[in-house]
């Protein structure tokens, strides 16, 4: 009963994937001959392929579904137990750290560079976590905090001639302000709402960057941005990728160990408990107003300083490379990544950024596997592909 | 301790509280009753700072609380049980009882009350592991209370405890009440519909009608009141 029930469900799905396909698949107008050509075997390939998809879709489902009857101690991600385990962990660690200094020496320098912009999107992730991941307020404009830091050092250079070293704490310190800003009007909104008026506010940076000629040179931007010095001295291009490499990579590890720390600490809990309880959060005596703020003035922090590093390696910006797209994409590497767990915003900042630049090769076809990878991992793995585990306290007698 | 002095609260247009007064001394347990609607849960509101009085004063140890923040409310010693207990369904029970401590910072002193929370509700004890959220109905409302008193507060306002319980762990609760104001001296002001259970426990109590006080007297002789009866025991 159930085998046929089956077979029907994924007969009726093939059936309506041919009809729908039928005008794209199957009709093709030759326009030189005006004759038109049914190509009738294209929708017996939609049909099986069809069928059988809906078959392991359904398979996989119901094997989800069956393994999350199972007690949550064993439903924790086996990347993140393997990361726990103390015998990994180490060498693990060694490992990384190993083929990061070695990276820009053995790759290409547009691996080199790549692997940059990989960073700084970890960098953004890592921000984008604390206002998503741990104080649970759904920011679509983070990108706005990313323009003001290179804004920042790009104004900032051509007019007073600030080198990077110094642009590096005062974007962060902009970003910051910026954040406060935001998040000021929007104190008492939550959940949807919250989302809406950020969006706007992510647009509104960008409108007026791209429209405030005499302060931001319009939509032509600023160019012959500078690249980091090292200690005044000219380096070669090839010198200042390497590091350029280097201080981003060290500018992330920074990172990971503020947010880590922040993550236990008193502010950190207070985040926790506004994500849960807003009431509750109150009647704790929490100051719910000065948790937002500072969850949004520290999240924007890492995009400004994020900003800073992106001017500096690109030497050119404009409004373009501040589009509603790359907050979506920041969004996204904390979503897939895991909301909340650092080693996952990693992973999905890593993923999401070399995954298309690698796929370069399919063309047109990139952002349907984008779409797709993004749409199974929400069915299959809802918690992000390296799920956040809290530490909690175990009390044993 | 808490004076209330010719309140009004809005919501909108609508009057919810009407020139409302009230007194509570140092250790006493008050209970505010009431039908629905009548205003009893604005007036905890108002007390914690979340709905703003407009007009009159309200003072708890001669300092004035009306437009002070919640936060600060809570800092000077008056903690509420919020209605629907609200308490943290992601965290541990330890966790929530820890997130009670939030502004305190005496490693000892929070221990201390930790112990003395686990011997009032041996239940939280066995779960002390569990995510709040997949307690009972009864259990979240014994975590809600000791949340509460994690804070050490001096007032404890509780918000209809009774709320969905079943009437023999609502029994339960008022005990444990019961309890905490005689063992901590901690003052209790009680917010509820169960009228009989409440003024049963309570020293004094006030009838609440469409947002104005109409009836002040001590728990017994409310009990006895022959329109008490009729309108709130149903007898």
């Amino acid at each position: 009963m159930t085998a046929k029930n089956e077979l029907t469900k994924s007969l009726m799905a093939s059936i309506w994937f041919m009809f729908l396909t039928f005008p794209i698949m199957v009709i093709r107008v030759n326009t030189v001959t005006d004759t038109i050509e049914w190509r009738w075997q294209n929708m017996f390939a939609v049909g099986f392929g069809a069928f059988f998809l809906s078959m392991l879709w359904r398979y996989l489902i119901r094997k989800k579904e069956m393994s999350g009857k199972k007690d949550s101690q064993s439903r924790k991600s086996p990347i993140y137990q393997v990361i726990r385990d103390q015998k990994f962990a180490l060498p693990g660690l060694a490992a990384i750290a190993v083929f990061t200094i070695l990276f820009p020496h053995i790759f290409s320098m547009y691996q080199t560079n790549i692997m940059i912009s990989a960073l700084i999107y970890v960098m953004l992730g890592l921000g984008l976590n604390i206002v998503i991941g741990l104080a649970g307020l759904l920011d679509l404009g983070y990108v706005a905090f990313f323009a003001v830091g290179a804004y920042s050092y790009a104004l900032l250079n051509l007019h007073y001639g600030i080198t990077f070293w110094i642009a590096l704490p005062l974007g962060g310190l902009l970003g910051a302000v910026a954040g406060i800003i935001l998040g000021y009007p929007v104190l008492r909104l939550r959940g949807d709402y919250l989302a809406i008026v950020t969006l706007g506010f992510g647009e509104i940076i960008r409108l007026v960057m791209e429209n405030w000629n005499e302060f931001s040179f319009g939509p032509s931007g600023i160019a012959n941005i500078p690249k980091p010095g090292f200690f005044g001295m000219e380096l070669s291009l090839h010198a200042t990728t390497i590091y350029i490499f280097y201080t981003i990579v060290a500018l992330v590890i920074f990172t990971i160990f503020v947010i880590n720390r922040l993550e236990n600490s008193r502010i950190g809990r207070a985040w926790i408990a506004l994500k849960d309880d807003e009431i509750a959060c109150q009647a704790m005596g929490i100051d719910k107003a000065r948790t937002k703020l500072r969850a949004f003035a520290l999240g924007a922090t890492w995009a400004g300083m994020g900003g800073v590093v992106f001017a500096a390696k690109t030497t050119f910006i404009n409004p373009a490379s501040f589009t509603i797209w790359e907050s979506v994409i920041i969004l996204c590497t904390v979503v897939l990544g895991g909301m909340g767990s650092i080693p996952g915003v990693i992973c999905g900042a890593m993923l999401l950024i070399l995954l298309p630049e690698y796929l370069r090769d399919f063309g047109e076809f990139r952002m349907i596997t984008f779409g797709s990878v993004l749409v199974l991992m929400m069915v299959f793995r809802p918690g992000g592909m390296i799920e956040n585990v809290r530490k909690t306290y175990q009390f044993k007698k | 301790m808490l004076k209330i002095r010719n309140i009004d609260a809005f919501y909108g247009n609508i009057h919810a509280l009407k020139n409302i007064s009230m007194d509570i001394e140092k250790g006493e347990i008050i209970s505010l009753i009431g039908a629905n609607g009548a205003g009893k849960s604005t007036t905890l509101m108002t007390i914690c700072g979340v709905v703003p009085a407009r007009g009159g004063e309200i003072t708890f140890e001669g300092t004035a609380i009306n437009n002070m923040a919640t936060d600060k409310i809570v800092a000077l010693g008056i903690n509420q049980v919020p209605e629907g207990r609200h308490i943290f369904p992601y965290l541990t029970v330890m966790e929530n009882l820890d997130m009670g401590a939030f502004l305190r910072s005496d490693a000892r002193g929070i221990k201390q009350d930790m112990d003395y929370i686990f011997t009032l509700f041996p239940r939280l004890a066995e779960r002390r592991n569990q995510a709040g959220g997949t307690l009972s109905g009864g259990e979240q409302q014994m975590l809600a209370i000791s949340r509460a008193i994690m804070t050490r507060p001096r007032l404890l306002l509780l918000d209809e405890p009774s709320l969905g319980l079943a009437p023999i762990v609502t029994r339960q609760i008022f005990e444990i009440i019961k309890k905490i104001n005689q063992e901590n001296k901690t003052t209790i002001f009680l917010v509820e519909q169960n009228a009989n259970l409440a003024l049963h426990i309570s020293d004094r109590g006030y009838v609440m009608e469409t947002g104005s006080i109409t009836m002040t007297d001590t728990g017994r002789n409310l009990l006895a009141n022959e329109d008490v009866k009729k309108a709130y025991l149903g007898i």
